[in-house]
């Protein structure tokens, strides 16, 4: 359910624009300290069309507003600067390196009479800081995900091969890029845990251990259902933007064609005399095709001595999906490829339907009245384990939100408060239309909740959010 | 090469004066006696038994030859057959008449086979014309016919467990009827019909005595018949064919043992097993019925190991003969003068010894390759235990390492027997409490036999050695672990907070928290306060187990004290303070430990409030803001008024 923003209603011929990316760059300014050499200081423009002394007035400007701020916390400088028209945000991920991203705030037309032109109307506070400069730095890690750092190209190539890199990652990826749907969760960029059983969950455990038993090569194994994570054999951190890669890239370009029931990839295999319904997401399409290369992407993750560089195979049966990564070092064969097929392929779809049974079981115990009827967002940093019901579904192109942006922004906006200070904290706010949204920080863990409930007061929304806890957190140490 | 005899003779034979031209051998297989009877028992009876209770020695007087003398249950009365019409009694029971008394058999004409002890009175005479049932009256010196019946015998056997005879009838001798007895009643078994490999023309007794014994396995009566060869069918080998004897309903073809060989066959039963001696070979097959055969028919059986000989036993030279520095005599095996009898007893009677075979546990782990179908075995043995054990440990590590599957296979199993074991246990412990009254009351208590290895057992001789292994990748044996827990979730038994210990000690010496982490969130280490403890142990090198160990404590509701000491440890004072009302701790509580923490933060305001918040509560409680003597708050109403001032502090209110 989209919710029709109240000013689209007030005036019928106003035009709304979203907030859209206006630029997008990387600098070092130590590659051209001198005049007449800036150019160099450039290692990507987005978007690329742009005039040369454009792009280095750009690069200049900012790198100005760096160092000016810097005089004041040479620690922390700039992270953000706000004008009427647009937002610009500086991230350092690696010393001297820069990326900047310029978004163009979101703006209404109202047109005019007698012809004049129309009014341009921009909304400087709606964007918030903290959601895009989240934004930035998921870039960034996206980027170390399939490439590694900034230093290590360099190191191996040079700035030629970094430029070439950045190019040919961020022309793609700049475009999947939803800046007007970018919100608390980009935030938070949590995991959502996949809720299971204990058993169903040892079963797991217990095929990834045999898996990587009996293909020693793998390193590490992931496992997801329904775009859930329910294991991960990485560390945290990489897993996170693993994940994130997985589940808005990765997944939704494969569910798009299933969905539309184009080459119908349901069709079972046959290894030996098992069924199964496995298949290769990242490498070869189809195993039989002699023609078929054994290529996987190559992801980089932490180790214990800085990086290491890893083959990433995803293979799904069902709604089941397990990563495998092994060291980039070993080169992948068909003879591997189809060992793993025959091998995980029947019981991971074996295992697929063991969870989708325990899952409706699950769902049936507990019935649908208790499915709740509250929207809310959950997150816990110690675990990044998040949960919305504000959120519908995923897709490639866009993620939808069930609540008006205008509400989204009041769950950052207390996000922006919880994040100032290190004590648990409650935050009730009365929003326009009969909403209420409550924030609630305990430890580690933050909670907020949209209630649309006319005429509640105050004492009455705390306790429908005490019942909220009460029957979705009762298993966790959550204070009122 | 490893050991790998798996059977042996008992290392304390009963051993005997052996048989010769002037002393004659007897065994009774109901008290496991032998006795040598020496010129007709004018120079002495020397009796021995498997104990030397039963052992005695005695003179009777030379009145013939003794075809048979076995004494009743107990020692009670003697019975010696000198003739085929009579058998002869003499009691053993002091202060009763010493002077024999005689038995001739009822049926004219009939000659007697033998005769049966059934119980410390009661004696069955076997003639070749039927069974004869009697009492004894050992001060009256007199039998008493109980029941007989008539039939024509070629032979019989006797089950001394079981009190069940069988004869053999009809020309050919295949049609066999069994009589069980009891409490002095004789009941007539369903008769049953023993297929022959050939029918000879013209009939004439095909079935010998030798080829059938009768046994108890797995706590059922069974008659086995070793089935030879036959030169006309075209088949591999001889076979033994078991027959189900039921106590009520008809007798049943149960199973085959395939021997794949042919010759000279002996029969025993030890711990269950079917042990089939091959004399040409000197070697003995072993049989499990029990035993599943994936690739043969239903109920044929293989045997479970390679044929391989007895142990060698050597004679230990004794009495005043032996010289320390002379060696041992090796015994000869498989000798034609061996004589077997069942369950378990082998006989030399020229040597004078009688062993029980033995099964060997240990030299099965080499011989039997699929761990799967080895812990079938094994669990059925009597003395498994610390063999289990071992193999556990060496499906662990070192060469004959086992892969996950494999080891899935082996905990499954073993937790397989011991989910049996405590359920069987639970339901007697039901029974019990809901009272002897009802549900009959005859419930017996669960044995718990050495095939039940529990957790504790998994710990101390297996797990615990082996997570201290370096040689081992920590993978491995996090992934043996973990299918540990899950067999043991699969087979709901709870899992001992130990194991969970040992999985978060392997965890954290590998640095594997974000593991950890995980597990914990989908409850696989189930909550307790020792694990709860354990997690805010780990803290200063995983911040998060401190969020992990107060949800672990919530979720046990019965850990708030616990969960306060905690809040107010991390000075969280106003947290504890929340936590406490909202679990409605708060009127109990000591107002003294939360001022303290309160006091501790150098937080005046925090201590303002806290204070307010239990003068509040006195107030509630009492009616009256001050602290009670007892709840030593003095220091702290100091330490307010000199903060605050006297005005600051909550005046009582009057009604």
């Amino acid at each position: 359910m989209l919710m029709i923003s109240p000013k689209m209603a007030s005036g019928a011929q106003d035009k709304q624009y979203t907030p859209s990316l206006l630029s997008f760059f990387i600098y070092n300014p130590t590659f051209g300290p001198r005049e007449g050499e800036e150019e160099k200081k450039i290692l990507f423009y987005h978007p690329s069309e742009i005039e040369k002394n454009e792009k280095i007035r750009n690069v200049g400007l900012c790198e100005a507003i760096v160092q000016f701020t810097r005089t004041f916390c040479p620690t922390k400088p700039a992270k953000s600067l706000h004008t009427q028209k647009n937002r610009q945000f500086f991230f350092e991920p690696e010393e001297n390196f820069w990326i900047v991203m310029v978004v163009r705030n979101p703006m209404i037309e109202k047109p005019n009479k007698d012809g004049k032109p129309p009014t341009i109307e921009y909304q400087e506070e709606e964007l918030l800081d903290t959601v895009y400069g989240a934004v930035v730095r998921q870039c960034y890690s996206m980027y170390k995900l399939f490439n590694g750092t900034f230093g290590r190209v360099m190191e191996s190539g040079g700035v030629e091969l970094l430029i070439q890199k950045l190019e040919k990652f961020f022309y793609r990826y700049l475009q999947t890029l939803h800046l007007q749907s970018c919100d608390l969760l980009d935030v938070f960029g949590g995991i959502s845990f996949f809720p299971l059983d204990k058993m169903t969950y040892l079963k797991i455990q217990s095929f990834v251990n045999r898996v990587e038993e009996s293909l020693s090569l793998i390193k590490y194994t992931a496992f997801l259902y329904n775009d859930q994570l329910i294991w991960s054999g990485l560390e945290q951190d990489d897993m996170k933007i693993l994940y994130k890669y997985l589940t808005t890239s990765l997944f939704p370009r494969h569910s798009e064609p299933e969905l539309a029931g184009r080459d119908s990839p349901l069709r079972p295999e046959v290894t030996g005399n098992l069924l199964h319904y496995g298949r290769f997401l990242t490498g070869p399409a189809n195993l039989k095709d002699p023609e078929a290369k054994f290529r996987f992407p190559k992801i980089f993750v932490s180790a214990e001595d800085g990086y290491e560089e890893l083959h990433l195979i995803v293979y799904k049966a069902m709604s089941a999906a397990a990563c495998f990564m092994i060291s980039a070092n070993v080169e992948l064969t068909r003879e591997f490829c189809e060992q793993l097929d025959g091998l995980v392929g029947p019981q991971l779809t074996l295992l697929a339907s063991d969870i989708c049974e325990q899952f409706t079981i699950n769902r049936r115990i507990s019935g649908p009245e208790k499915e709740p009827q509250f929207k809310f967002i959950y997150f816990n940093h110690m675990n990044l384990a998040e949960k919305s019901t504000i959120h519908m579904r995923k897709t490639a192109s866009v993620c939808l939100t069930s609540v008006h942006p205008d509400l989204m922004k009041i769950l950052g906006d207390i996000n922006c408060d919880f994040a100032r200070v290190d004590e648990d904290e409650e935050i009730i706010v009365k929003a326009m239309t009969d909403y209420w949204v409550v924030g609630k920080k305990s430890d580690q863990r933050e909670l907020y909740v949209i209630l649309n409930q006319k005429n509640a007061n105050l004492i009455e929304v705390n306790e429908e959010v005490k019942r909220l806890c009460a029957t979705q957190f009762n298993n966790i140490f959550f204070l009122d | 090469m490893a050991e790998e005899h798996y059977l042996e003779l008992s290392e304390n034979p009963v051993q005997f004066e052996h048989a010769s031209s002037v002393n004659n051998v007897f065994f009774d297989e109901a008290n496991k006696q032998v006795f040598a009877v020496r010129s007709g028992g004018a120079t002495g009876v020397v009796v021995k038994g498997p104990d030397d209770k039963s052992s005695v020695a005695f003179r009777m007087d030379d009145k013939g030859e003794v075809k048979c003398i076995k004494f009743s249950i107990g020692n009670k009365i003697l019975a010696v057959q000198r003739t085929s019409k009579s058998v002869d009694f003499i009691n053993f029971i002091p202060d009763y008449p010493h002077t024999e008394f005689t038995q001739e058999c009822k049926t004219k004409n009939a000659s007697v086979l033998g005769f049966c002890w059934t119980s410390w009175n009661e004696i069955v005479f076997i003639t070749d014309q039927g069974i004869e049932f009697y009492q004894v009256f050992p001060d009256k010196r007199s039998l008493k016919l109980l029941k007989s019946q008539s039939i024509n015998v070629n032979w019989y056997q006797y089950c001394p467990e079981t009190a069940v005879i069988l004869l053999s009838t009809t020309v050919q001798g295949n049609v066999l009827q069994p009589f069980a007895f009891r409490n002095g009643t004789m009941t007539r078994m369903t008769k049953f019909e023993i297929e022959l490999p050939v029918v000879p023309k013209p009939a004439k007794l095909t079935l010998s005595e030798r080829d059938i014994a009768m046994a108890t396995i797995y706590g059922q009566l069974y008659v086995m018949y070793l089935k030879h060869h036959s030169r006309t069918v075209n088949s591999p080998g001889a076979e033994v064919v078991l027959y189900h004897l039921p106590r009520e309903g008809a007798c049943k073809k149960s199973h085959v043992l395939k021997l794949n060989t042919t010759g000279k066959f002996a029969l025993n039963i030890v711990d269950n097993l079917i042990v089939v001696h091959h004399q040409s070979s000197q070697t003995s097959l072993i049989f499990d019925t029990r035993l599943k055969e994936p690739d043969c028919a239903v109920n044929t059986h293989q045997p479970v190991l390679p044929a391989r000989s007895i142990h060698p036993y050597r004679i230990p030279l004794s009495g005043p003969a032996a010289v320390p520095s002379q060696p041992p005599v090796p015994c000869q095996l498989y000798s034609s003068s061996w004589s077997v009898f069942q369950p378990d007893i082998i006989i030399s009677a020229s040597e004078g010894y009688l062993w029980y075979l033995q099964v060997r546990l240990p030299p099965t782990v080499h011989l039997l390759q699929d761990k799967g179908k080895l812990m079938d075995f094994l669990l059925r043995r009597r003395d498994c235990k610390m063999v289990i054990l071992s193999v556990c440990s060496q499906i662990l590590d070192g060469q004959e390492k086992g892969s996950l599957p494999v080891v899935a296979t082996v905990f499954d199993k073993l937790n397989q027997v011991y989910k049996e074991y405590l359920e069987a246990e639970q339901s007697y412990t039901a029974a019990m409490e809901s009272g002897p009254s009802r549900g009959g009351g005859a419930q017996k208590r669960p044995v718990r036999t050495q095939a039940v290895i529990d957790q504790s057992d998994m710990y101390t001789h297996v797990l615990s050695a082996f997570t201290e292994r370096k040689d081992v990748s920590h993978k491995f044996i996090i992934a043996v672990l973990m299918e540990y827990i899950r067999s043991l979730n699969q087979n709901q038994i709870t899992v001992q907070h130990y194991l969970y210990e040992l999985v978060i000690k392997t965890l954290v010496q590998n640095n594997l928290f974000y593991m950890l982490h995980q597990f914990l969130q989908y409850h696989v280490l189930s909550d307790s306060k020792p694990l709860a403890c354990l997690l805010l142990s780990l803290e200063s090198t995983y911040p998060p187990a401190h969020q992990l160990s107060l949800d672990m404590l919530k979720r046990l509701s019965t850990a708030n004290d616990e969960i306060v000491e905690v809040l107010l440890s991390k000075q969280q004072v106003l947290g504890a303070l929340r936590f406490i009302r909202s679990v409605g701790g708060h009127d109990n509580v000591s107002a003294r430990k939360f001022l303290d923490a309160a006091r501790q933060t150098g937080d005046q305001m925090l201590f303002y409030t806290v204070f307010r918040s239990f003068q509040q509560r006195n107030q509630r409680l009492r009616g009256n803001p001050s602290f009670n003597p007892g709840e030593h708050c003095e220091e702290h109403v100091a330490h307010f008024k000199q903060l605050f001032g006297e005005q600051a502090l909550m005046k009582p209110t009057t009604v």
